[in-house]
């Protein structure tokens, strides 16, 4: 005979069926293919998906804000170059327009011009790096070719210009660099950009449009990166825009907000281009802003080698350069986003603070939210197509 | 003694033979591979190795794997570790065993088994669990995940393969490979011809079980490094390395036998010396399209890829089956 409460207890032993699965953390970096340098992700993930991610930064620090306090303002050029290594120009511009209002100097209309045709071809060769790099992280190893091809074509004009293919540390307070074209014996003659830059520009303005194209032809319409990337890692516009997401990022997910519009930094406003705007925010409509951002870029070249200002390219500045006690923040639409330099000076030879915002470090801020819930595979897609680069973020 | 001595050197031979062609066909596809993919990439590729056209590229490259240091985690089960790699390259041996390159009893195929399509599916999976073995000993999460992957791959892959050949074995007759190129001989026409739809599915099937491009996700460089081959280096990695190519070459031959009438050709006597020529031939076509699709498309995630074999894939295969049978009972 049973005992009565050993029956009752018995049956209410309950078998499970659930499996419990145990979790599993995963470091994903700092040494990893496809986090862009040494970002790292601790991952709690279940099989392939993920419960939880913390993104770990920092292993890129190289105290640029703390350098910039004991610099010159010159020399302080040579360090912004290396924040967004990929598109180096564009990060001299918003610093010395920054400092250019304190000193309320401004640069002469050719230099203008010339900083804006740079820049416009930092993001052609920034975005192309992410045209290259975006079907590699998918698997498809050969846009690569098609698009760094391209991108060294638009680096070999910046070279011929600056000198420099990342770094071109070419501005200058009040202007840019006079560059040597011609030999020693007419130095002040040739101080200009190269003989033939122009017409060059032209040409390569011709075969990135048509790389674009076949950058289109070979990646838009494959069934497998559409599946890959339509629908994955949706950034709904007001959680990217409480994140701080900017640039191409929150534009692809439905805003036109962009700062060659809005602000006057570079000479925009004589410029006719148009602002592509995709209303999804998936990874898909990241890559295809990007895509005609190019195009855009492209236009705006040229049209600015067509109707170039002729006259110098500095305009009067002290021999030894000392800002006005103020402050001031300058923003500009980089490659990655909104980046801008909070300049804050007390007189000296260099800024008493620079606070530097970084497109990339608000872009990467958005991960732990995008990555909840995300399988393994997108998470590589989604921080693809965020398009960051660690030396941004770390800065 | 009841095995002469004729025996013993008969399969000292066939051993030497086997250990010299296996490499040799993983190193000629490899070459291939580096190639095509060059030139699709506007890249030349190897260019030095052996004096013209880098054909010595992959004899160097072997060398070099075979000086480097075996390295086995500490952390790694060190005999499942080190057997793993022998075990996948076995499984691609052992398929040659199967395969007709001549009408010929005697030197056209290793063994004719009766059961030769049976045999060959299933010592094709064998590799799989070389794979699961290399990922679960390697003491790495990132192994770990791409031993799983191939698992789960092969399950899903594995019916719509084994259905689409049933419908070349009912056209035939018969599970002999011989005979199901006889088949294809005698009524002059391959089966692909009939058989499109099971074609279609072996071949993708086949890039799956492959791990290939659009289906690699076992190894997948972006996501987990280099999934089960991560921890491995040198010679046992080599072994890897080879065994893909040469599971290529062991995939696309059965492939031209089961559809494409393996050394059967138009005006061509199958018993002349050219047979194994034209199923070279055939392999190469096939070849070609795999290097093809490995260089021109992206990857596939693992659950869309079970969703593709068992809601597109399997129905496809079974309705084809069905037809064939009825259609064979019907004519």
């Amino acid at each position: 005979m049973m005992d009565p409460t050993l029956a009752h207890h018995l049956s209410e032993v309950a078998v499970s069926v659930e499996v419990e699965t145990e979790g599993m953390t995963l470091n994903i970096g700092p040494q990893h293919p496809s986090t862009h340098g040494v970002l790292r992700l601790v991952a709690r993930v279940d099989g392939e998906r993920a419960s939880s991610v913390r993104p770990v930064i920092g292993y890129m620090h190289r105290g640029y804000e703390k350098l910039a306090e004991v610099r010159t303002y010159p020399q302080i050029i040579t360090i912004v170059n290396r924040i967004d290594w990929v598109s180096g120009f564009a990060n001299e511009i918003p610093f010395v327009v920054a400092a250019e209002r304190l000193m309320d100097i401004e640069a002469p209309p050719r230099a203008q011009w010339i900083r804006l045709v740079l820049t416009e071809m930092a993001r052609i060769s920034s975005h192309l790096v992410f045209m290259a790099s975006y079907p590699l992280e998918l698997g498809a190893a050969t846009p690569l070719f098609f698009a760094l091809r391209e991108r060294e074509r638009v680096l070999d004009l910046l070279e011929s210009v600056t000198g420099g293919r990342f770094h071109p540390n070419f501005n200058r307070l009040g202007g840019v660099k006079p560059v040597y074209a011609a030999g020693p014996t007419t130095k002040k003659a040739g101080m200009d950009i190269p003989a033939g830059f122009l017409n060059e520009t032209r040409d390569a303005m011709g075969k990135v449009l048509g790389t674009c194209e076949e950058i289109e032809d070979l990646v838009a319409g494959n069934e497998v990166f559409l599946a890959r990337t339509k629908g994955v890692g949706v950034i709904p516009v007001e959680i990217g825009a409480s994140y701080g997401v900017s640039g191409p990022n929150l534009r692809a997910s439905g805003t036109d907000f962009d700062l060659r519009k809005v602000s006057d930094y570079l000479p925009y406003a004589d410029f006719d281009f148009d602002i592509p705007v995709r209303p999804n925010g998936d990874c898909w409509d990241r890559w295809w802003v990007r895509l005609q951002e190019i195009r855009q870029s492209a236009r705006i070249i040229t049209q600015a080698i067509d109707g170039l200002p002729t006259g110098p390219l500095q305009a009067k500045v002290p021999r030894i350069i000392k800002v006005p006690a103020g402050e001031t923040y300058v923003r500009a639409e980089n490659p990655k986003g909104e980046m801008g330099y909070y300049l804050v000076s007390t007189g000296g030879l260099g800024p008493y603070r620079l606070k530097i915002r970084s497109a990339s470090f608000s872009n990467l801020s958005l991960l732990p939210w995008l990555l909840e819930g995300a399988l393994v595979p997108d998470f590589i897609a989604i921080m693809g197509s965020l398009d960051f680069v660690l030396g941004d973020v770390d800065r | 003694m009841i095995l002469g001595l004729v025996f013993w050197f008969e399969l000292a031979i066939k051993l030497a033979a086997a250990a010299a062609v296996v490499p040799l066909i993983g190193m000629v596809i490899g070459y291939g591979e580096m190639k095509l993919s060059a030139h699709m990439q506007s890249r030349v590729g190897p260019y030095f190795a052996g004096g013209r056209f880098g054909w010595a590229q992959l004899i160097a490259d072997g060398i070099k794997f075979i000086q480097k240091e075996d390295i086995v985690p500490q952390e790694a089960d060190r005999p499942v570790f080190k057997w793993a790699p022998a075990l996948v390259m076995l499984g691609t041996m052992a398929l040659l065993v199967v395969i007709p390159f001549h009408p010929s009893s005697d030197y056209g195929i290793v063994s004719d088994l009766d059961v030769g399509i049976f045999y060959a599916l299933a010592i094709s999976s064998v590799s799989t669990i070389g794979v699961l073995m290399a990922g679960w000993s390697s003491a790495n999460k990132y192994s770990l995940m791409g031993g799983l992957r191939a698992a789960g791959q092969l399950i899903a892959y594995e019916l719509p393969l084994v259905l689409a050949t049933v419908g070349v074995v009912i056209q035939a007759g018969t599970m002999s490979m011989q005979g199901i190129v006889s088949a294809q001989v005698a009524q002059s026409w391959p089966f692909v011809l009939t058989q499109f739809v099971g074609f279609a599915i072996f071949m993708i099937a086949t890039l799956a079980e492959l791990t290939r491009l659009p289906f690699d996700m076992p190894i997948a460089e972006s996501e987990l490094v280099m999934g089960y081959v991560t921890e491995y280096s040198g010679f046992r990695f080599l072994f890897f390395f080879l065994a893909e190519f040469t599971n290529m070459f062991t995939m696309s031959v059965i492939a031209v036998t089961l559809f494409l009438g393996g050394y059967g050709f138009w005006g061509i006597n199958p018993d002349s010396l050219l047979s194994p020529l034209i199923v070279f031939a055939k392999v190469g076509v096939l070849l070609f399209f795999m290097i093809w699709l490995r260089w021109t498309l992206p990857r596939l995630r693992e659950d869309q890829l079970q969703t593709l074999a068992w809601k597109w894939l399997i129905p496809l295969a079974i309705a084809n089956l069905i037809v064939t049978a009825v259609l064979k009972v019907v004519i």
